[in-house]
């Protein structure tokens, strides 16, 4: 074989053989081997077609025939409460994504100044780590609830700043709160990078900043993609508790439906609204770790 | 005789004489256990009312009694919204003011079940369906209207109109009457919806609205107790959705219809509107906005 022409495959009868064609055409058993996948791969498909019928029906079945279903259909799936309230909860929606642009831009800066404040090494750096290591401490343990609420109407009160629009303090106190849990995630990437790398760099003669920047973040964001994501989503669905500060958004637009009607549909229709505000993005996360998985073969081959 | 001896017949004495003196007395301190038949119907003026002590209608009220259904909790001055009504129902059941006995209650004990003494009760009771399982309740004789309350140094301060408060941030708690009033009158576009009455009394405090609006009983407690500097600016026209209240008597209490038809009378020849346009509106200035 080592010999081989250019054109020259390996092991394959019934080749044109070392002719110097450089078409290449699919054996017997390979195309044999293609047909076959292909019928597995049918089977498969019709399989889990079938299987999915038999469930939705059985699950159907059990939901309709259940002693409750007709009232829970009343409360909660009435059309055309839900056909009212839907503008109204739509026309919240959008003050809860300019809340998130606003939000995710905000987490991503604080997020990361704070993963770096805590890595920094050296004692002079001490009171930078110790700022970041109460942060963190404190907004991972509080309810966001809580911190909506002291950012919300404490921080107004103490008449500093002229008057914001509640949103704005909602999207600050989401912003703080989800920072923290960010800002650990990261570090942890940044922790996980093996120190080898880092010895290559000294060796190198990169500085402690350079050796972040070009050696360790990359890397450490990498492997954090995953986890980074999943805090997004959960972010897409905590905006909407800025509504407790006032601002009518979608959640708010929904419970005064829901007052006025006594009627639970309208909560139906905004939670259908925040899954189909975070879809794309739960299937764009998706997408990312199964290519990040495919590529550095995580999770084996078999 | 000597002292030991004589001590017995005075002692005896004045035994007879304390029961007499209970016996005789009128049960207007809340504390006398009942000492009249409550069943004897009433001597004089007043026809069909079987009164707790014959002759005089026995009215309670609260403990203290709170500006403005009361002014200086002195009932018997018949200052105030609550007292003015009283008195006119009484004047309506044929009583005159002289023989009404004041007497006080917690809001509690006043419609728990049980024997009561005292005749009808007002203390801004609500009527609902739950205590009229222990309690008799006459006719409305106020039904509450919506107010808008501010604090001193705040921007709505001066306002007077419906137009002008519909410029200002105006909070309102979620799901209550008081929303569909301001969500009507004052539009939807600048105002600011929360989870509870004291969710919007602190967004008042930390500056981030101009006023709020709440049911007018309310609205007189918060701003003369809980908020500082805190001001009715007025109150909306209209009792659409608001609490009734009603006159409490004990239950199956004979006078209930007569009680009710006295309120009834009152409120059709006027003297309801009247008596809430003095007291709670023109002498505690709380102006009807328009």
């Amino acid at each position: 074989m080592t010999d081989g022409a250019p054109g020259a495959t390996h092991g394959a009868p019934g080749m044109p053989g070392a002719s110097g064609h450089h078409d290449w055409e699919p054996s017997d058993l390979e195309l044999d081997r293609r047909r076959y996948r292909k019928r597995a791969s049918a089977r498969s498909v019709l399989i889990a077609a079938v299987s999915t019928l038999v469930f939705t029906a059985v699950v159907w079945v059990a939901l309709v025939n259940s002693p409750g279903w007709d009232a829970v259909k009343e409360s909660f799936f009435n059309l055309e409460i839900g056909r009212d309230s839907f503008p109204d909860v739509l026309e919240g929606l959008w003050l809860n994504i300019r809340a998130l642009f606003f939000a995710v831009i905000g987490v991503a800066v604080l997020g990361t100044l704070l993963a770096v404040m805590r890595s920094l090494r050296g004692p002079v750096w001490f009171p930078l780590r110790a700022i970041a290591t109460i942060y963190t401490d404190m907004f991972r343990g509080m309810p966001v609830l809580i911190v909506l609420y002291l950012v919300g109407f404490g921080i107004p009160a103490l008449d500093i700043f002229p008057r914001l629009p509640a949103a704005v303090w909602g999207t600050i106190a989401i912003t703080l709160c989800y920072s923290a849990y960010v800002a650990e995630v990261l570090r942890a990437g940044m922790e996980a990078v093996h120190p080898s790398q880092r010895v290559a760099a000294r060796s190198l003669g990169l500085s402690h900043g350079e050796t972040l920047r070009l050696v360790v973040i990359p890397q450490g964001l990498r492997k954090v993609v995953p986890p980074l994501m999943n805090d997004f989503v959960s972010m897409q669905k905590d905006v909407g508790l800025i509504s407790i500060l006032g601002a009518v958004d979608a959640i708010r637009a929904a419970q005064i439906d829901v007052a006025a009607t006594y009627n639970f549909t309208p909560y139906v229709v905004a939670a259908l609204l925040f899954i189909a505000l975070s879809l794309p993005f739960i299937r764009l996360t998706d997408y990312v770790s199964k290519r990040m998985a495919q590529r550095e073969q995580m999770g084996g081959t078999v | 005789m000597n002292t030991a001896s004589f001590r017995r017949p005075v002692l005896a004495a004045v035994a007879v004489g304390a029961l007499t003196l209970a016996g005789c007395s009128s049960s207007g301190d809340a504390d006398d256990a009942p000492t009249a038949d409550a069943t004897t119907p009433a001597a004089g003026d007043s026809p069909a009312l079987e009164t707790f002590t014959e002759g005089v209608l026995t009215i309670a009220t609260g403990e203290p009694a709170y500006y403005p259904w009361v002014i200086d909790d002195a009932p018997e001055s018949g200052e105030g919204f609550e007292a003015a009504i009283a008195y006119a129902v009484a004047e309506e059941l044929g009583f005159a003011a002289e023989d009404v006995v004041w007497v006080r209650t917690s809001f509690e004990s006043a419609i728990a079940p049980g024997p009561k003494d005292w005749d009808f009760n007002l203390q801004q009771f609500s009527i609902t369906d739950e205590r009229r399982n222990a309690v008799d309740f006459s006719s409305p004789y106020y039904t509450t209207t919506q107010a808008v309350v501010t604090v001193e140094g705040s921007a709505a301060e001066g306002a007077t109109a419906i137009a002008e408060l519909s410029e200002y941030m105006v909070g309102v708690p979620s799901g209550t009457t008081s929303y569909t009033v301001a969500a009507d009158q004052l539009g939807e576009d600048n105002l600011a919806v929360f989870n509870s009455a004291e969710d919007t009394v602190l967004a008042l405090n930390s500056g981030q609205i101009d006023a709020f609006v709440i049911d007018l009983p309310s609205a007189f407690y918060l701003a003369g107790v809980e908020l500082e500097g805190g001001l009715i600016l007025g109150q909306f026209d209209t009792s659409e959705g608001g609490d009734d209240f009603g006159l409490v008597l004990p239950k199956d209490s004979p006078n209930t219809d007569a009680v009710t038809e006295a309120v009834n009378a009152l409120r059709q020849d006027g003297t309801l509107a009247a008596i809430e346009s003095e007291w709670l509106s023109a002498s505690v200035d709380v102006p009807v906005l328009d």
